[in-house]
C-alpha cells in the first residue's frame, strides 16, 4: 500500500496558543482514515493545513508527492475538500453552487454538465436542484456541501464533520455515501467526534485531543489498550441527576471507572455481569431510576476515557 | 482570467437576487430623484395636465417674414403647452434673464436675417445668425426649445435653397425682373409661415447656440438629480461589494475558493470585478429608465458610457478601501452608508457645489460624485466625450490610488491566507 497523505509534525499557532502541536500520521491510498477528537481538538485546524488554507507554524506534509507548504497548487488539484460549516451561496441553486464550484475546479462545457448531473444524482438532490439553496433542509444542505467537494473526483476526500446537526436519517445516507465513495476508490480523510462514525467507516483512527495525536491504529489495536474490559450503560430518565451516583459507583469493586454523559453513565469493568447487581443497588440506593441497561464490548470511547480521563462528548 | 470573469459574473447574479440590494440600487435612488425632482419643481408649475410652460424669450430685431413666422411659431397653440414665450424688445434684457434664471432660454433673431436668408431685390443679404442663449442650470428645458428650433430652421432650410436656386434661375432666363424678384421672395416668406410648423429632417443652416456665463442659483431639478442620486446609490453598491468580500470570509465560501486551484489574485480580481460590474450594471439602468420615463437627455452616448466606467471605477477603489479598512462584514456596511451619505452632501449632490465654502469645493474632489457630476453636466450641455477629459483623468487616478492602498492593506490583513 502507498502513502496518499504523510503529515510530519505538522503544528500550528494561534498566537501563543498551540492549536496543534505537531502531528505526524499518514494515510495509505483506498482507505478512510478518522481523526477522532472532541470539541477543540485540532481538527479542523489539521485539515485546514492539510488542504493549504493555513500554512503550518511548522512540519510539512506531503499529499500524492506535492508538499503543502511548496506546492500548495498541486495538493489542490487532487484533494476534495467538505468544510465543517456549510460553505456554499444560498442564494444559488444547488445545480448553480454545483456549476460554479466545478467551473473553479477547471471543469467546464459538456464536461462540466455531465459531472453536475452525476454528482447531483449522488447526493440525491436531483429532483430539487433547481432550488435556491436557502430553501433546503439542513440534511440537504450538508448533501449539496459534499457534493461541491466530489466534482473533480479528487483522489483524496477531506470530510470535516459532515454530520454535525443533523437528523438520523441524513446522517445515515452521508455515512452511507462516505463507504460508497471509498468503494469506487476514494481515500478518505474524516473527522468526527462520534465514536459510533469513526467506528463504522475506518480501517485506521487517530485519536486527538488538545492538539496532539493520542492514539494511532486500527480499531482493534486501539481497544486492546485499554485491556480486555466492557462498557455498562445505565440509562438514567431526564429528571434524574445521576452524578451523586458516580462516585459511588467509583468506589464499587471491579469498576475502573465510571462517568456520565448526558443521561448515559457509563461504568468500565472487567466484567460487566459480575458488577451489574452491585451498580442497580447503588442507584436504588441513590434514588436514581434506571431505565435500560446496555453492555459494550470495548470501544474507541472507552480508549478515549482511558486515555484522557475524560468522556469524548464532554 | 476565465475564473475572474466567472466569480464577478456569480457576484452579479447574487446581487440581482438580493432584493434589498435591488432596492437600494436602483428603486432607492430613482425614487429620490424623482421625489427631489417634485419637491424642487420640476413638475411644479404645471398645474395643467403635462403642460411644461417652458419661460423664454423671443427677440425679434429682424421683423421681417421670416423673424415673424419663428415668433408666430412659438406662440401657436401647438406649442402652448411647452412653451411660455415672451416678446423682448432688446438682446441684452433677454440675456440678463436667462443670467438671472428667469428663463430657460432667450432666441435671438438678428436684424436682417430673412434677407440672409431670401435675396431681395437680387441681393443674397449679409450672413446673419439667430443666436440661441441657453440656460445651463436648465438643460433638459433649454434642449428642448432647441429642438424645435431647430425643427424650423431645417424646414427653412430647405426653402432657403430651393428658394434660391429658382429665383436666380428666374433672374438668369430674364422671365423675370429683379423687381419681381423681390415679390417673389416675399411670397416665398408667406409660403413659410404656412409651413413653419410642418417640421422634418435635420438642420443645415448654422445658428449660434451659447450659454449664460457664470453660476446659477437654481437648476432643472431632474436633470441635476438623476445623475447625483445614481451616484449616491453608486456608493451604496461598491460598499456591498466590499461587504461581501469579508461576508464570503465570514460564511465560509471564500476559504472554500482558496482551496480550489484557483491563486488569491484570481479570487481577489474576480471580487473586484463583480462589484464593477454590478456598478455599471446599476448605473446604465438608472440612466436608461430616466432616460425612458422622463426623456431625460444625458448627452453623449460615448461620453456618457466612458463615463459612466471611470466613474464606478473610482467608486470600485472606495468600495475596497474601506474593505480593507473594516474587519467584519457589518463594519464595510456603517462605513460604506457613512461614505455614501458624506460624499452626496460633500459633492453638491443635494445643494449645488458652488453655493459652498471654497474649502468644501476642494474637499468634494475627493469624491468620485463630484467629478462624475461635473462630467453628467457637461455631456447635459451638450459635450462629447473630448471634453471629459478631466473628470475621467481625475476618476481613473482615484481608482488606481485606492485599488494599491486597498492592496497593500489586504496584504497586511491577510484576508486571504492565514
Ligand atoms: N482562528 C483561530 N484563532 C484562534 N484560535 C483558534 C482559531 N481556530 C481555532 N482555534 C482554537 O484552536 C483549537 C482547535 O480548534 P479546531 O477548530 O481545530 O478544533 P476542532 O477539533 O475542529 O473542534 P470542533 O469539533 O469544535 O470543530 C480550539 O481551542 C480553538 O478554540
Ligand atoms: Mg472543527
Amino acid at each position: 500500500m502507498t502513502n496518499i497523505l504523510s503529515a510530519q509534525a505538522l503544528a500550528k499557532n494561534y498566537g501563543d496558543f498551540q492549536a496543534v502541536k505537531g502531528v505526524s500520521f499518514t494515510i495509505q491510498e483506498g482507505e478512510i482514515f478518522s481523526l477522532l477528537g472532541p470539541n477543540g481538538a485540532g481538527k479542523t485546524t489539521t485539515i485546514s493545513m492539510l488542504s493549504t488554507l493555513y500554512i503550518p507554524t511548522s512540519g510539512d506534509a506531503i499529499i500524492a508527492g506535492y508538499s503543502i507548504t511548496k506546492r500548495p497548487m498541486g495538493v489542490r488539484n487532487v484533494i476534495g475538500v467538505v468544510p465543517q460549516d456549510l460553505a456554499l451561496y444560498e442564494d444559488l441553486s444547488a445545480k448553480e453552487n454545483l456549476v460554479f464550484w466545478g467551473q473553479m475546479y477547471g471543469l467546464n462545457g459538456k464536461a462540466l454538465s455531465a459531472r453536475v448531473d452525476e454528482v447531483l444524482e449522488q447526493i440525491g438532490l436531483a429532483d430539487k436542484a433547481k432550488n435556491k439553496v436557502k430553501t433546503y433542509s439542513g440534511g440537504m444542505k450538508r448533501r449539496v456541501n459534499i457534493g461541491v467537494g466530489l466534482l473533480h473526483k479528487p483522489k483524496l476526500l477531506f470530510m470535516d464533520e459532515p454530520t454535525v446537526g443533523i437528523d438520523p436519517q441524513s446522517r445515515r445516507a452521508i455515512l452511507d455515501t462516505v463507504k460508497a465513495l471509498n468503494q469506487q476508490g476514494m481515500t478518505v480523510l474524516y473527522t468526527t467526534h462520534y465514536m459510533e462514525e469513526a467506528a463504522e467507516l475506518s480501517n485506521r483512527v487517530g485519536i486527538i485531543d488538545h492538539g496532539e495525536l493520542i492514539a494511532l491504529g486500527t480499531q482493534k489495536e486501539l481497544t486492546k489498550q485499554v485491556g480486555e474490559t466492557e462498557t455498562l450503560i445505565l440509562h438514567v430518565g431526564k429528571n434524574e441527576d445521576p452524578s451523586v451516583l458516580i462516585a459511588t459507583l467509583k468506589n464499587l469493586p471491579n469498576v475502573i471507572d465510571a462517568s456520565v454523559i448526558d443521561h448515559e453513565i457509563s461504568v468500565i469493568t472487567p466484567s460487566a455481569k459480575d458488577i451489574l447487581a452491585d451498580a442497580i443497588g447503588a442507584a436504588n440506593e441513590r434514588g436514581v431510576k434506571i431505565h435500560s441497561i446496555d453492555i459494550r464490548e470495548p470501544n474507541l470511547e472507552a480508549v478515549f476515557l482511558h486515555l484522557t480521563g475524560r468522556a469524548l462528548r464532554d | 482570467m476565465l475564473k475572474t470573469i466567472l466569480i464577478g459574473f456569480k457576484d452579479v447574479k447574487l446581487v440581482f437576487r438580493d432584493r434589498a440590494a435591488l432596492i437600494l440600487m436602483l428603486a432607492a435612488p430613482f425614487l429620490v430623484t424623482v421625489g427631489m425632482a417634485l419637491v424642487t419643481g420640476r413638475f411644479s408649475g404645471n398645474n395643467n395636465s403635462g403642460a411644461l410652460n417652458i419661460p423664454i424669450a423671443i427677440v425679434n430685431l429682424d421683423n421681417d417674414s421670416i423673424g415673424n413666422a419663428l415668433v408666430e411659431v412659438f406662440n401657436s397653440p401647438e406649442l402652448a403647452d411647452l412653451v411660455e414665450p415672451a416678446n423682448s424688445s432688446t438682446a441684452e434684457a433677454a440675456r440678463a434673464l436667462v443670467d438671472e434664471d428667469k428663463l430657460a432660454a432667450a432666441i435671438i433673431i438678428p436684424a436682417g436675417f430673412t434677407q440672409s436668408v431670401i435675396p431681395q431685390n437680387g441681393n443674397i443679404g449679409v450672413n446673419a445668425q439667430i443666436e440661441f442663449y441657453a440656460n445651463p442650470a436648465r438643460p433638459t428645458s433649454a434642449g428642448i426649445i432647441k429642438a424645435v428650433l431647430d425643427q424650423f430652421l431645417t424646414r427653412l432650410d430647405e426653402m432657403q435653397i430651393s428658394g434660391v436656386v429658382s429665383i436666380t434661375q428666374l433672374i438668369a432666363s430674364g422671365k423675370i425682373t429683379p423687381q419681381e424678384a423681390n415679390q417673389a421672395g416675399a411670397e416665398l416668406g408667406k409660403r413659410l409661415e404656412n409651413n413653419a410648423t410642418n417640421f422634418e429632417s435635420a438642420t443645415a443652416i448654422k445658428i449660434k447656440t451659447s450659454t449664460a456665463a457664470g453660476e446659477t442659483n437654481d437648476f432643472d431639478p431632474l436633470a441635476f438629480f438623476a445623475p447625483s442620486m445614481a451616484l449616491m446609490f453608486l456608493m451604496y453598491t461598491v460598499s456591498y461589494g466590499g461587504r461581501s468580500i469579508l461576508a464570503e470570509k465570514a460564511e465560509g465560501t471564500l476559504p472554500r475558493l482558496l482551496v480550489t486551484p484557483t491563486t488569491s489574485a484570481q479570487i481577489l480580481g474576480g471580487k473586484v470585478f463583480g462589484i464593477f460590474l454590478t456598478g455599471a450594471a446599476q448605473m446604465f439602468i438608472l440612466i436608461g429608465a430616466t432616460t425612458l420615463l422622463f426623456q431625460l437627455h444625458w448627452g453623449d452616448p460615448l461620453g456618457v458610457i466612458f463615463l459612466v466606467f471611470a466613474a464606478v471605477f473610482g467608486a470600485t477603489g472606495w468600495g475596497l478601501f474601506i474593505t480593507a479598512l473594516a474587519r467584519t462584514p457589518a463594519q464595510v456596511g456603517s462605513l460604506g452608508s457613512a461614505l455614501m451619505l458624506i460624499f452626496a452632501v460633500i459633492s453638491g449632490s443635494f445643494f449645488q457645489i458652488a453655493n459652498m465654502p471654497p474649502f468644501m469645493q476642494r474637499l468634494s474632489q475627493i469624491t468620485p460624485n463630484a467629478w462624475a457630476l461635473n462630467g453628467f453636466e457637461t455631456l447635459a450641455l451638450g459635450g462629447t466625450l473630448a471634453a471629459l477629459t478631466t473628470p475621467i483623468a481625475a476618476l481613473l487616478t482615484m481608482g488606481l490610488i485606492l485599488f494599491l492602498i486597498s492592496a497593500a492593506l489586504f496584504g497586511k490583513k491577510n484576508l486571504m491566507q492565514k
